[in-house]
């Protein structure tokens, strides 16, 4: 053997065995006997553009312990790790939280980075629960790893249309017709796909004169409004995020229009941080999405647990599904028995919670990870707080219609 | 469509694009003297933003009445990076300059982000609402005092290198770097207030851009960028230029993105740059280099 071939096939040798090892060791820690806390490595976008419901989802996860506790859970190790609103950085930080012996991973808000997760987390062999993210390929791709206790595009869409026909029938009107924007990112355009296909079975009083798509880290989105009220239309579709749901309002006000409804069907408008920058022009806005049923009795100790932590803060879509996805995973755990990765997926396919918190029978998973009986809520921002307008079923308050100009607002 | 909406989105654009302008103008300002190229542009500007929402969240101070007590703080932050820090590099290969703005900017962008974390956040004036109407058009009270105050800052400048005895001194080191030695002229001062005229510039517009959005630490490099894609568009080097071409990005982003999909609002600017590159390299109103 020349000298050459042995450095070569000492440094391959040894680096198998690191490998190796370093496998094993992952493999250890991750098939803990039950006892130890179980590890969740949560996977929020905590910086970047996203990071105010990231960081907003956050207050799900720091809740959570106690409610857990009282409902006589496992305790569960949360490890953090920050997305950067980076498709490409939540790859790489979920494959590092699994190295670093994450037994599960939570996460991660948005549909692109979510996707991303769920191949590193099959491929691992690592079960994963998504807290928020719609796009439907992620729970059609057969694996069996993910899974999705949140509404698909196509489910939002369908109860966004019902509760929309409901809140037109109370009040006896409803608009001709609307301008759709959107965010291009993986949610909006697949809410936009959603959309074609489904409106015309839809039967809806309006139709949409244009559809116009924007950047969601967009500075400025004076054109886009500027091109939406030209149309025309009496009313606004949207599909946003928080910093665009913003700007957009802004807009709306210095361009003087004040359409008869905002109609958003995803995050941004019904936010904290929306509610609180804005003040009374955040007024009036409906949101179609997934929430909670209040009449729950665990939807009264999580509100009564973030009331305790964050006072000023309103409950909203980020809180209770981050806090589901670790109800889930902790559910798991305990009728697990182990925190081997199998067996935890098996236990999380065959979990059965009828004391939750979001709107529907509870929490059970098909064939394909999702659970497919959530049901969503149209809500309204009134005065700083959120109530629920429709379905009747869950509903706490009557819709104000139309849309209070903005120019009387003080 | 209806026409006004023409008028009003090009207006808006021109506004805008007089604060990008303004920007650009800082930094084409420091290559055509010191010949370095500031790669942490952007990220000065954020600085700038940061400390005019700090002062408006402290003391509610406007951000335009702020103006030039920001740019005074950015004018010694530019002074003593240009002493302290790229005064060796002036005579180093490009890429090490290249390398060692990148650096800087990398420890802006992180030191904002310890300091002020990732939120974004802006300024809320009395005037952050308002709009003045003049028949059809319909203009953006924010945006039009920074564009403004845009023109206001640009004029100074062009004034200041005109007939002042120093400005004039700095245009001699960009014109014959060799014979402002010879003449007894400190360069190094020179290049210093060079440097921390184009920051002030920075800060100055800083103070502007925070009306027009909201600001977080990675806002740096998108700016870095734009100011870059201005200047070689405008003629690196050329003042006028700088500001011709931040109008002309401005404009072209907004009409583009009503004309055809907003979402594609920076593809213009990127077409405009490649036009340029390819049939006028020196820019719009740079000098062909011999």
């Amino acid at each position: 053997m020349t000298r050459r071939r042995f450095v070569g096939v000492g440094l391959g040798a040894g680096l198998a065995g690191s490998l190796a090892a370093q496998s094993f060791a992952i493999a250890r820690a991750q098939g803990a006997a039950v006892g130890a806390p179980l590890k969740v490595g949560v996977l929020l976008p905590r910086s970047g553009v996203q990071a105010g419901i990231g960081q907003d989802c956050q207050r799900g996860v720091d809740i959570a312990p106690g409610i857990l506790k009282d409902l006589g859970l496992p305790e569960l190790a949360i490890m953090n790790a920050d997305t950067e609103t980076n498709v490409e950085v939540a790859r790489a930080r979920a494959e590092r939280l699994i190295g670093e012996g994450a037994q599960l991973i939570v996460g991660a808000f948005d549909s692109g980075q979510s996707t991303a997760i769920a191949q590193v987390a099959e491929q691992k062999g690592i079960p994963y629960v998504i807290n928020i993210a719609a796009a439907p390929p992620i729970t059609e791709q057969g694996y069996k790893f993910v899974f999705r206790n949140f509404p698909t595009a196509s489910m939002i869409l369908a109860d966004a249309f019902a509760n929309q026909k409901e809140i037109f029938a109370a009040v006896g009107s409803a608009p001709k017709s609307v301008v759709f924007m959107h965010v291009n990112d993986t949610y909006g355009t697949s809410m936009q796909k959603g959309i074609d296909a489904v409106l015309s079975k839809a039967d809806m009083p309006y139709k949409i004169l244009d559809t116009i798509a924007y950047d969601p880290a967009a500075r400025d989105l004076s054109v886009e409004v500027a091109k939406a009220k030209a149309t025309g239309a009496e009313a606004l579709l949207l599909v946003s995020r928080l910093n665009d749901a913003m700007l957009l309002t802004r807009e709306l006000v210095k361009q003087r229009w004040t359409p008869m409804a905002v109609l958003s069907m995803g995050p941004g408008w019904y936010e904290d941080q929306y509610l609180k920058t804005l003040g009374r022009l955040a007024d009036g806005p409906i949101s179609f999405v997934p929430w909670y049923d209040p009449n729950k009795p665990l939807s009264k100790a999580l509100e009564a647990a973030l009331a305790k932590a964050h006072p000023d803060v309103n409950l909203n879509t980020n809180h209770i599904y981050t806090f589901e996805a670790l109800l889930i995973a902790a559910d798991a755990y305990k009728r697990a028995g182990s925190a081997d990765p199998k067996a935890l997926a098996d236990a999380i396919r065959a979990t059965d919670i009828g004391n939750n918190v979001s709107i529907g029978p509870g929490i059970r998973f098909d064939a394909k990870g999702q659970n497919a009986t959530l049901k969503n809520a149209a809500i309204q921002n009134r005065g700083g707080k959120l109530v629920t307008i429709a379905p009747k079923s869950a509903a706490n308050a009557k819709p104000e219609w139309p849309l209070g100009p903005y120019d009387k607002r003080g | 469509m209806p026409a006004e909406i023409y008028l009003n989105v090009a207006v808006s654009g021109l506004l805008t694009g007089l604060v990008y302008g303004l920007m650009a103008l800082g930094l084409s300002v420091i290559f055509g003297v010191v010949r370095i190229v500031n790669f942490a542009h952007g990220e000065m500007m954020t600085i700038a933003m940061y400390l005019a929402v700090a002062l408006f969240s402290a003391y509610r101070l406007d951000p335009l009445a702020m103006l030039v007590p920001i740019a005074a703080v950015l004018f010694a932050l530019g002074y003593v990076m240009q002493r302290g820090l790229i005064n060796p590099f002036i005579n180093r290969p490009e890429h090490s300059q290249f390398m060692l703005l990148v650096a800087a900017a990398l420890i802006m962008v992180n030191a904002l982000l310890i300091a002020f974390g990732p939120d974004a956040r802006g300024v809320q004036t009395s005037y952050a609402f308002a709009s003045y109407a003049l028949g059809p058009l319909i203009v953006d009270a924010t945006k039009a005092y920074a564009g403004l105050a845009a023109v206001t800052v640009a004029a100074g400048l062009f004034a200041f290198f005109r007939y002042t005895l120093i400005g004039k001194a700095i245009r001699a080191c960009a014109d014959n770097y060799a014979g402002a030695l010879v003449v007894g002229l400190d360069v190094k001062r020179l290049y210093a207030l060079t440097f921390a005229i184009g920051s002030a510039c920075v800060g100055a517009c800083g103070s502007m851009m925070v009306l027009l959005v909201d600001v977080t630490p990675p806002l740096g490099p998108t700016y870095t960028l734009l100011a870059f894609v201005i200047v070689i568009t405008g003629g690196l080097g050329s003042m006028a230029g700088a500001l011709l071409g931040g109008v002309l990005i401005g404009v072209t982003e907004a009409l583009g993105g009503l004309l055809f999909t907003p979402s594609a609002k920076s593809m213009f600017t990127f077409a405009i740059l490649v036009v340029v590159l390819l049939f006028r390299p020196q820019g719009l109103l740079g000098k062909r280099l011999t």
